[in-house]
């Protein structure tokens, strides 16, 4: 038998229909996630044409884009804007009419979509998982084929639980040795993005591998394999192995008693077979790299953080030149500079990439015993409210509060800017989100993208540290 | 969805690489429940000023752009996040098609699934056609579905791929939904055979 990827096995395992040149595979989705921005047309279709949804058992639905994260008050979240108020409301009728679960405003287990999936054990190996988010590639961090779609595409899948799809291509992403002390997962896949390009992995599902992969927990792959959408990838997902099978065991929708033992069978067949051949493969060594930083306006325009700021005349190519111009106008920023000691208004941690309670132990523990610099404002966001509530029993809310930074509700906020939680025009921000680009996290606003350990360090220091030489 | 054959339009070009969704449609009007409409937020911190009125130095603003159907744009076109509302707003500002060298993934789907054309051009055809519309930016564009060609102001004709399927949804101005819905019994079929891995309620 040819051997196979784990892309391949997962693959094989969903085709309804097989492709043919004239038409692409139907294939089966095991999970579909739903958030209020990107499915009230898909609803509203659904509607139109008189179809039900087919499988609202394998649908979960939450709240996280436009929510407000002001602390709530007498228990629950005011929004304020109206917009952003109808839109919350529509998925609550969708929910109620179609039958969906809903994980609204006032459930306990609210939160960013990416992080709630994983959190409550719906997302499993061997799985496939859509939403119609980009960063849907996070649940590839257990061996699931997990991808974004649009907004029709949330319609097909809720009318008939398959998609059409060719099967994209695939990549090896290696990475080897010991990972250098301040060096993170956010590190490791910035430095990735860096070398790759941001359309580098287009048309390609992206497999990481290599003992310093191996060597991660579970939020740090979910880091990783979040951020596989901006170097263009459909999806990044790595082989399900212990670390894995231990972070799922005893989650609420996790299999339980004799289904765990055939869910573990099952699993443990899934890694790429020993010489199953990628389209492509590069290779990373973990000793080499270090704490990385963006200076330009989309994720692949990153620089280990002791480093210079490139100079558009040395680019390789002619649009490549103008990229680079506009980005360092846009950033205000010179070439050949370094980022060490840029002053920042701003620091963002938060977000589907960085707001898991490892993340925020990680923050919290540069940020113990020092204060936000004057001048600048932190926010945290815990990315659902049961790592709130857990941050908040190790006493991480405190040890924010007490270095005066603020301590808000779980949601996507200022990683997307949509729910007044927002940068002014030319504030700057080192931000652990996953997108700089022009615009981002507000009109004007300038962000640089790191680690929570970065972001932390920065804070402190009021202008971007490294966290290495932090006194 | 409106059926696509053929179009033959000026076009408007924007000299940037990587345009990601964010610049074509920015995160706060995306707290619409409507599809339409979203074409006034087309590029708007790019086309328009603090007081919202047009940039005149950018290209979508200029005298030459009016009725252009066809957008020229650089590589990587559509990157970032998976808006629909990207394609909506440019549907919806009046273009058909988009000329770039290649295309994100989750954008070329979007397009191709509500009626707007990604042409990916080669290197050396894009590098042409930006030639030939700097001399005379008024000058015709003819896509042609049917045959898969883009048709450059000079006469030559270059040839560019969509998927089959795709092609056929937009000459005929069908949508895959119905194909899926179609399938009801495979996917029957398949359910019977493959239990459910999770329930969420
Ligand atoms: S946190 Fe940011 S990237 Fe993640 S789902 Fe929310 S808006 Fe999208």
């Amino acid at each position: 038998m040819t051997p196979k990827t784990l892309v391949d096995k997962i693959w094989d395992a969903h085709l309804v229909r097989p492709e043919t040149e004239s038409t692409p595979a139907v294939l089966y989705v095991d999970l579909h996630l739903v958030h209020e921005v990107t499915s009230p047309q898909a609803f509203a279709e659904l509607r139109n044409r008189g179809v039900r949804v087919r499988r609202p058992d394998l649908t979960l639905a939450t709240m996280d884009h436009s929510t407000p994260t002001t602390p709530r008050s007498a228990g629950r979240l005011q929004v304020l804007d109206v917009q952003a108020s109808a839109q919350l409301a529509q998925l609550e009728t969708n929910c109620e009419e179609f039958g969906i679960e809903l994980f609204g405003l006032d459930d306990t287990r609210q939160g960013i979509v990416h992080v709630i999936g994983p959190e409550q054990g719906l997302t499993q190996p061997g799985m496939t998982i859509v939403c119609g988010d980009s960063h849907t590639s996070t649940h590839g961090a257990f061996g699931a084929l997990a991808f974004g779609i649009g907004t029709s595409e949330v319609g097909y899948v809720l009318a008939t639980q398959t998609l059409l799809q060719r099967k994209p291509r695939n990549m090896e992403l290696r990475i080897d040795g010991v990972l250098p002390r301040g060096v993170t997962a956010k590190d490791i896949i910035l430095a990735v993005i860096a070398k790759i390009g941001i359309g580098g992995a287009t048309g390609n599902v992206l497999e990481y591998s290599g003992s310093a992969i191996r060597s991660l927990g579970m939020e740090e792959r979910m880091t990783i394999c979040n951020m596989s959408i901006e170097a263009g990838a459909r999806a990044g997902l790595i082989a399900p192995d212990e670390t894995t099978f231990e972070y799922i065991a005893g989650r609420p929708f996790a299999p339980a008693g004799a289904d765990w033992g055939a869910a573990l069978a099952r699993w443990n067949q899934l890694a790429s077979d020993e010489g199953a051949s990628y389209d492509r493969s590069v290779r990373l060594e973990a000793a080499s790299l270090a704490p990385m930083i963006t200076f330009g306006t989309n994720p692949s325009m990153a620089i280990p953080i002791d480093g210079h700021v490139p100079n558009p005349s040395e680019a390789a190519s002619a649009p490549e030149r103008v990229d680079l111009d506009k980005a360092l106008r846009y950033m205000a920023l010179e070439p050949g500079q370094s980022l060490l000691g840029h002053a920042v208004d701003v620091v963002f941690v938060g977000s589907c990439t960085n707001s898991r309670i490892s993340d925020l132990r990680e923050a919290a523990a540069v940020m113990r015993g020092r204060r936000v610099a004057a001048g600048v404002r932190m926010l945290v966001v815990p990315g659902s409210r049961n790592v709130k509530r857990e941050a908040e029993a190790e006493g991480l809310d405190r040890v924010f509060l007490d270095a005066g930074a603020e301590w808000r509700e779980a949601g996507c906020s200022m990683c997307i800017a949509m729910n007044g939680d927002q940068l002014a025009p030319g504030q700057s921000a080192v931000s652990t989100s996953n997108r700089n680009f022009e615009g981002r996290q507000g009109k004007g606003g300038r962000t640089f993208l790191a680690s929570p350990l970065t972001a932390a360090a920065t804070a402190v220091a009021g202008a971007i540290a490294d966290v290495r030489t932090l006194s | 969805m409106k059926p696509l054959t053929s179009l033959t339009s000026s076009c408007v070009v924007l000299h940037a690489a990587n345009v990601d969704t964010d610049q074509i449609i920015p995160a706060r009007f995306l707290k619409t429940i409507e599809r339409r409409g979203l074409g006034a937020h087309l590029f708007a911190d790019w086309r328009l000023d603090e007081q919202g009125q047009p940039r005149p130095d950018f290209p979508l603003n200029s005298p030459d752009a009016v009725g252009a159907a066809i957008l020229v744009a650089g590589d990587n076109f559509g990157c970032g996040s998976s808006r629909e509302h990207a394609p909506w707003a440019l549907l919806d500002f009046g273009f058909r098609a988009v000329i770039s060298t290649g295309f994100a993934d989750i954008f070329r789907n979007n397009a191709l699934k509500t009626g707007l054309l990604p042409v990916a051009l080669s290197t050396s055809a894009h590098a042409t056609l930006l030639e030939q519309l700097a001399e005379s930016p008024r000058a015709p564009v003819t896509i042609d579905l049917e045959s898969q060609t883009a048709t450059l102001p000079d006469g030559t004709a270059h040839a560019f791929a969509v998927d089959p399927f795709a092609r056929h949804c937009l000459l005929n101005g069908v949508d895959e939904l119905g194909f899926l819905l179609e399938q009801d019994a495979a996917i029957a079929a398949y359910e019977s055979t493959h239990t459910a891995h999770v329930c969420t309620r």
